[in-house]
């Protein structure tokens, strides 16, 4: 069969697709958003009624996606890492509830913070849930890895977690395929208790999940995906290479033999055995793995004789953040390091900014006049495009924290006395996590301005639909903002005093206030037009 | 035999049309790929840049090394500089003269030049304008990469066919502008 030439992210929702997956759920997030727009233009997903629809975040995706595996189909969620904290109540208690049809939850992690707030590193939730984690190192194992996840997942009737790494999920390469397989029949759980978590059942789905950890250990000594190279000569040095550092180890060697024995991890729990071997035969180890530190502390931790030096992110071999690369690989294997030329200094940053003709851009110079009389600091934000506000020309804005916070730290602002407290967030974003904020504002009838800039998409990444569209002024009446007091305009430079003295208006009352500037993505629009223009 | 080639612009340049169409020329030979895309947040206006290698042996890293890189082909002058630490010693800039300004503080544009013409192995060519005057104004990369693949070892024919394989859906309009486009750049840069 011809290979497919796919982004990690592809590969993993092609090989999902082939292993009989029945329903992907998930909030768009980088890198992880390509999974679902992947499956969502997939003629093999339609004609398969594969589910494929955006949940509102990715606490109520997975919980979905428990659902479906209750139901005994095979489910993905597909989130980035932070958005694992969003879901961490669901991933953490699915470790009890255990899956029925297969459970995966995937997660890509963003090391060196290309499109993100901070790098966790989501092997600790697995680690934290104690489930089986699949790390795959390129391509090829993503579409594998799928296939063997689900497997994992019904063999121990277990979610099992898949993190992928920007370079993997945003990286193409050739796959090959192999033979699809049917979905699962609808089959609810043999054990109606098994999703049942009061006090006295968990106690025991936390015993069985505790009995598996030797099961998974086995699995993960005797799994494809890992490999241990023991016979190469020069023990002067064992290495561990995970996920990703793998190939930038194989790639400084330039397909040579690595001198030194290798253990390639990619299917976690630690192989414990396999790394006591190592030790034991060599004279130190060096850990190579994208993201933070877990294996290097878990061997720190494992008790061994320690007098062998164990070397990586922690001793300062590689740098402690950011994302591994060749160089930083061959640094530490002290081979020979290449460098091009420093960047000239003539060369100027180009940061991203908001595109031309943005609504937001219109949004924040009428707000940035409502509040020059109070100075700066009174504007709260959240994720998304409109976090660029915090630039120059805008400097719009003094906070980006997660999801949904704009309109809570607004809240707890005002209730310290901030005045004006104002929070901006985007229409998908309130979706996300908005709604529950405003409710406690309209609870307390807290004296806020909440500004939900409405470009009718997920705009950073990409344009995707969301689960609010058109109904954010029933959605903020229907949790109590007064009527009078939800406020729309039009966000274009014509507008501009009328945006003013609206902003003005609900700065002056003193109750919570929803002003939504509504005005479609430019870039949205731009690909609409495109597509309605005959070729 | 490998190509590590970095490519570079600005968010909506077509980079990713040039590493598309490189991509397809490599598989035709039977060659290993593999290209690491820039998404998300970098894309909204600021520079963008993705790693092709393309090599007839198995590729491992997803990354080029810095020092690296057989080429830089940029579609914006200021940008093939910003890659320089991944160009190996002997490797090529290949760029457009024609600046993007969406920044209030863009350098003089005769330093860029300067900069770049420093350098032992470039080529520095009005892309923008070339394309304009052959009527194929929104092939400016295909203009760009037509004055690269002379440099990477890749043939006109190998790159016409990629073109049309790339194109073919877009009708045959399509397909014809960018192959002037390809052949307008191949000439610019002799």
């Amino acid at each position: 069969m011809e290979k497919l030439m796919l982004l990690g992210d592809e590969a993993l929702a092609q090989g999902a697709l082939d292993a009989g997956i029945s329903g992907f759920y998930a909030y768009p997030g980088t890198p992880s958003t390509e999974i679902v727009e992947y499956v969502q233009r997939s003629r093999q997903a339609e004609a398969a009624g594969v589910h494929r629809k955006w949940s509102s975040n990715e606490k109520t995706a997975v919980e979905s996606a428990i659902g479906m595996s209750y139901a005994g189909k095979r489910t993905m969620a597909c989130m980035k890492h932070v958005g694992l904290n969003v879901a961490a109540d669901p991933f953490m208690n699915s470790a009890f509830t255990g899956a029925n049809g297969g459970l995966l939850i995937t997660v890509a992690d963003d090391p060196s913070m290309h499109s993100s707030q901070n790098e966790q590193d989501s092997r600790f939730y697995g680690k934290f849930a104690m489930i089986p984690v699949l790390e795959p190192s390129n391509q090829q194992e993503c579409y594998d890895m799928a296939f063997w996840g689900f497997e994992l997942s019904e063999k121990y009737h277990v979610p099992v977690l898949i993190r992928l790494t920007t370079r993997l999920s945003h990286s193409r390469s050739g796959v090959s395929r192999r033979n699809p397989l049917p979905q699962n029949q609808m089959k609810k759980p043999d054990d109606l208790f098994q999703f049942m978590l009061l006090p006295a059942i968990a106690r025991k789905k936390y015993k069985h999940l505790i009995s598996l950890q030797s099961a998974f250990q086995e699995e993960a000594m005797k799994s494809d995906f890992n490999s241990f190279n023991m016979q190469a000569p020069d023990t002067s040095l064992g290495i561990i290479a995970t996920g990703l550092a793998f190939n930038y180890l194989m790639d400084v060697y330039q397909g040579q033999p690595v001198p030194h024995p290798v253990l390639k991890i990619c299917q976690y729990p630690l192989p414990e055995r396999a790394v006591r071997e190592l030790y034991d035969k060599c004279d130190a180890l060096l850990v190579l793995e994208e993201g933070m530190p877990l294996v290097e502390d878990m061997i720190k931790g494992l008790a061994f004789s320690g007098s062998k030096p164990i070397k990586g992110r922690l001793d300062g071999t590689i740098d402690r953040d950011g994302e591994l690369n060749p160089n930083k690989v061959a640094r530490a294997l002290c081979l020979t390091d290449t460098y091009g030329e420093d960047v000239p200094a003539v060369v100027a940053a180009r940061p991203p900014a908001l595109c031309v003709g943005c609504p937001h851009a219109d949004s924040y110079l009428a707000l940035n006049e409502a509040v020059a009389e109070y100075g700066r600091g009174h504007v709260f934000s959240d994720i998304g495009c409109y976090t660029l506000g915090f630039m120059p020309p805008y400097n719009a804005i003094n906070s980006c924290v997660d999801m949904g916070a704009s309109i809570t730290m607004a809240k707890g602002a005002s209730d310290a006395g901030l005045f004006p407290a104002i929070a901006v967030i985007g229409d998908s974003t309130f979706a996300h996590s908005g709604m529950t904020g405003l409710m406690d504002c309209v609870y307390e009838n807290s004296n806020v301005v909440i500004v939900i800039l409405d470009n009718a998409t997920t705009g950073m990444t990409g344009g995707q639909e969301y689960t609010a569209a058109g109904k954010l002024e029933d959605i903020c009446q229907g949790i109590g903002v007064h009527p009078d007091h939800i406020r729309v305009f039009v966000p274009f430079k014509k507008n501009f005093d009328d945006m003013v003295r609206i902003y003005k208006e609900e700065i002056a009352y003193q109750g919570v206030s929803v002003i939504i500037p509504r005005r479609e993505c430019v870039q949205t629009l731009k690909k609409k037009n495109k597509m309605e223009t005959p070729a | 035999m490998k190509k590590d080639i970095i490519l570079a612009g600005v968010g909506g340049q077509g980079i990713l049309t040039i590493a598309a169409i490189l991509g397809t020329a490599a598989i035709k030979r039977g060659w290993h790929l593999k290209q690491a895309e820039v998404h998300g947040m970098s894309q909204r206006g600021g520079d963008v840049q993705s790693h092709l290698r393309l090599s007839d042996q198995p590729i491992w890293s997803d990354l080029i090394p810095f020092g690296g890189a057989d080429m830089i082909l940029s579609v914006e002058p200021m940008e093939s500089l910003r890659y320089l630490p991944y160009l190996s010693k002997e490797g090529w800039i290949i760029a457009n003269r024609t600046p993007f300004t969406n920044i209030s503080n863009y350098p003089n544009i005769e330093d860029i030049y300067a900069a770049i013409t420093k350098h032992p192995k470039h080529v520095l060519i009005d892309a923008d304008a070339i394309s304009k005057e052959i009527k194929a104004s929104r092939a400016m990369n295909i203009v760009m990469l037509g004055a690269a693949i002379g440099h990477i070892g890749f043939s006109e024919q190998e790159i016409s066919d990629a073109i049309r394989e790339t194109f073919s859906r877009k009708g045959e309009t399509i397909v014809e502008t960018n192959l002037r486009a390809l052949q307008a750049g191949i000439q610019a840069q002799t």
